[in-house]
């Protein structure tokens, strides 16, 4: 037990953003938890329940085909040697300078199967990508993409290349520097950028309304449905539940911020 | 047949490097003072630049020949390098780091065999588990020197090795890097600008100033190696 305390304790120090991260969705999962516990006490617990799962079910793809795109794109614009680097980096940085319902509208235009675009590639996946949970995760992977590729460059970038001459020195090809050198030495930075590109992406509400279009029981989203819930009579509901995965995952930092004092 | 010809010009700036010279076996020592353009060249040995003109031949392969536009990447030019600082990767242990270097397309556990056997020859086995940022100055040179000979190099390279090294170290690791080196029987050319350095390492001084090689002379001394080249008396 000791043994596993100490080597949490030192992987907590090592990737510090990544364990705040950690502890915060492992937080809101505790919290989650309970309220499900006391759920036969919670009346409409199924408005919470819901939109919870389908948030998990958009933010871990969206964060994953963001974080690749992000790494691979990165690598590119901080290796490459050619013009332009900084205008693609700056386009696609648009989701963090436009506002999110501006990406939505461009999603809907290249999306919908009405549109040349879209309909292309509705036939190509053979169903359509509005609407539903598809739509989702592509708005929330637009929305996480900038985040992972900024801090995906900057860290490459910060990568000592002499260290990466040593590894072509001693026989690595390219492929395996980039692999077995360059991504590893990048990954505390890298880890920031999949940590805010992942929040970015539980949080997403204007293209994910957009595109997903706030279907109650198929595209309500956590964010989408803490809005619904103001009017209703689910708010307390919603109120109380928010509250208390807040109050464990604000627990969960402030004790890993202790254990590393 | 020469394990390293060079005969290449190269300009950074104001500095023009304009070298020719060949490297035997043994240990062959580039001597001069900083900015002599003795880590350019060992760069452009490596592969790690192109020169402007001239061609870098090693082991009877040419590897860099200007004129005919012929360049061959540093991978596959078959040498191995100890940097001044080691430059080992840090996330790695030491056995990982030996490992990596070791070219062979056999089992990793073959790999990983062949690594430890190399950290024995310069005395480093006991940190194989250990992560080059725990490491004193001296043991990160003697790991580097083990990653640059696992990979069964043509000719390694060796660029200051001890420059950051206490004095005591530097000769402990001297004696270490001449032993291991000669007993590999693969061909160094070791950069230095400390002239002691240069005829306690070297077979053969090759003298730098400004970007030209302006003299090459043997070092006499009893312990030449194994094919018994080496004349009997005191280094010169």
């Amino acid at each position: 037990m000791r043994r596993w305390r100490t080597g949490a304790q030192t992987l907590a120090a090592e990737h510090r953003s990544t364990a705040v991260a950690v502890t915060v969705v492992v937080g809101f999962g505790l919290g989650f938890g309970v309220a499900r516990l006391l759920a036969s006490s919670i009346a409409y617990w199924d408005v919470v329940s819901g939109p919870f799962w389908l948030t998990v079910r958009v933010a871990v793809p969206a964060t994953m085909i963001a974080g690749a795109l992000g790494i691979a794109s990165g690598y590119v614009l901080a290796k490459g040697r050619f013009r332009g680097r900084n205008l693609l980096e700056t386009i696609g940085s648009l989701p963090i300078i436009l506002p999110p319902t501006v990406i939505g509208f461009y999603l809907l235009e290249v999306l919908s199967p009405g549109t040349r675009v879209g309909g292309f590639l509705t036939r190509v996946v053979g169903h359509a990508l509005v609407y539903n949970v598809a739509g989702c995760i592509i708005a929330a992977s637009v929305a996480a993409y900038p985040f992972c590729l900024r801090a995906a460059r900057a860290a490459i970038e910060g990568v000592d290349p002499l260290l990466e001459q040593a590894a072509r020195a001693i026989g690595l090809p390219d492929w395996r520097v980039a692999l077995q050198v360059t991504l590893p030495l990048a990954r505390r930075g890298i880890a920031a950028g999949l940590t805010i590109g992942c929040a970015r992406a539980l949080g997403e509400y204007g293209a994910t309304l957009m595109v997903g279009g706030d279907i109650n029981g198929k595209t309500r989203t956590l964010s989408l449905a803490i809005l619904d819930s103001f009017t209703t009579p689910e708010r307390n509901t919603m109120f109380l539940i928010l509250v208390l995965m807040a109050i464990t995952a604000m627990t969960g930092v402030g004790l890993l911020g202790r254990s590393r004092a | 047949m020469s394990a390293l010809e060079v005969a290449v010009t190269r300009r950074v700036g104001e500095f023009e490097l304009d070298v020719s010279f060949a490297v035997e076996s043994g240990i062959s020592v580039l001597f001069g003072p900083s900015g002599a353009g003795k880590t350019l060249t060992l760069s452009l040995i490596a592969g790690l630049l192109r020169p402007d003109t001239g061609t870098i031949t090693i082991n009877g392969h040419v590897v860099s020949d200007c004129e005919r536009s012929l360049f061959v990447s540093t991978q596959e030019r078959r040498i191995g390098m100890v940097f001044q600082d080691g430059l080992l990767l840090p996330h790695r242990t030491v056995l990982d780091n030996v490992a990596l270097a070791v070219r062979q397309r056999t089992a990793r556990r073959e790999r990983r065999a062949m690594a430890l056997s190399w950290l024995e020859r310069v005395g480093a086995s006991q940190l194989a588990d250990r992560r080059p940022g725990s490491l004193s100055g001296g043991q990160r040179q003697r790991v580097a020197l083990a990653r640059g000979l696992a990979g069964d190099p043509a000719l390694v390279l060796l660029d200051e090795p001890l420059s950051s090294l206490d004095e005591s170290v530097r000769r402990d690791l001297g004696d270490l890097i001449r032993e291991v080196i000669v007993a590999s029987g693969v061909p160094a050319l070791l950069v230095t600008h400390d002239p002691d350095e240069a005829e306690k390492l070297g077979d053969v001084v090759i003298a730098y100033r400004e970007g030209r090689v302006v003299g090459s002379r043997p070092v006499e001394r009893t312990d030449r190696g194994p094919d018994g080249e080496g004349s009997e008396g005191e280094p010169t």
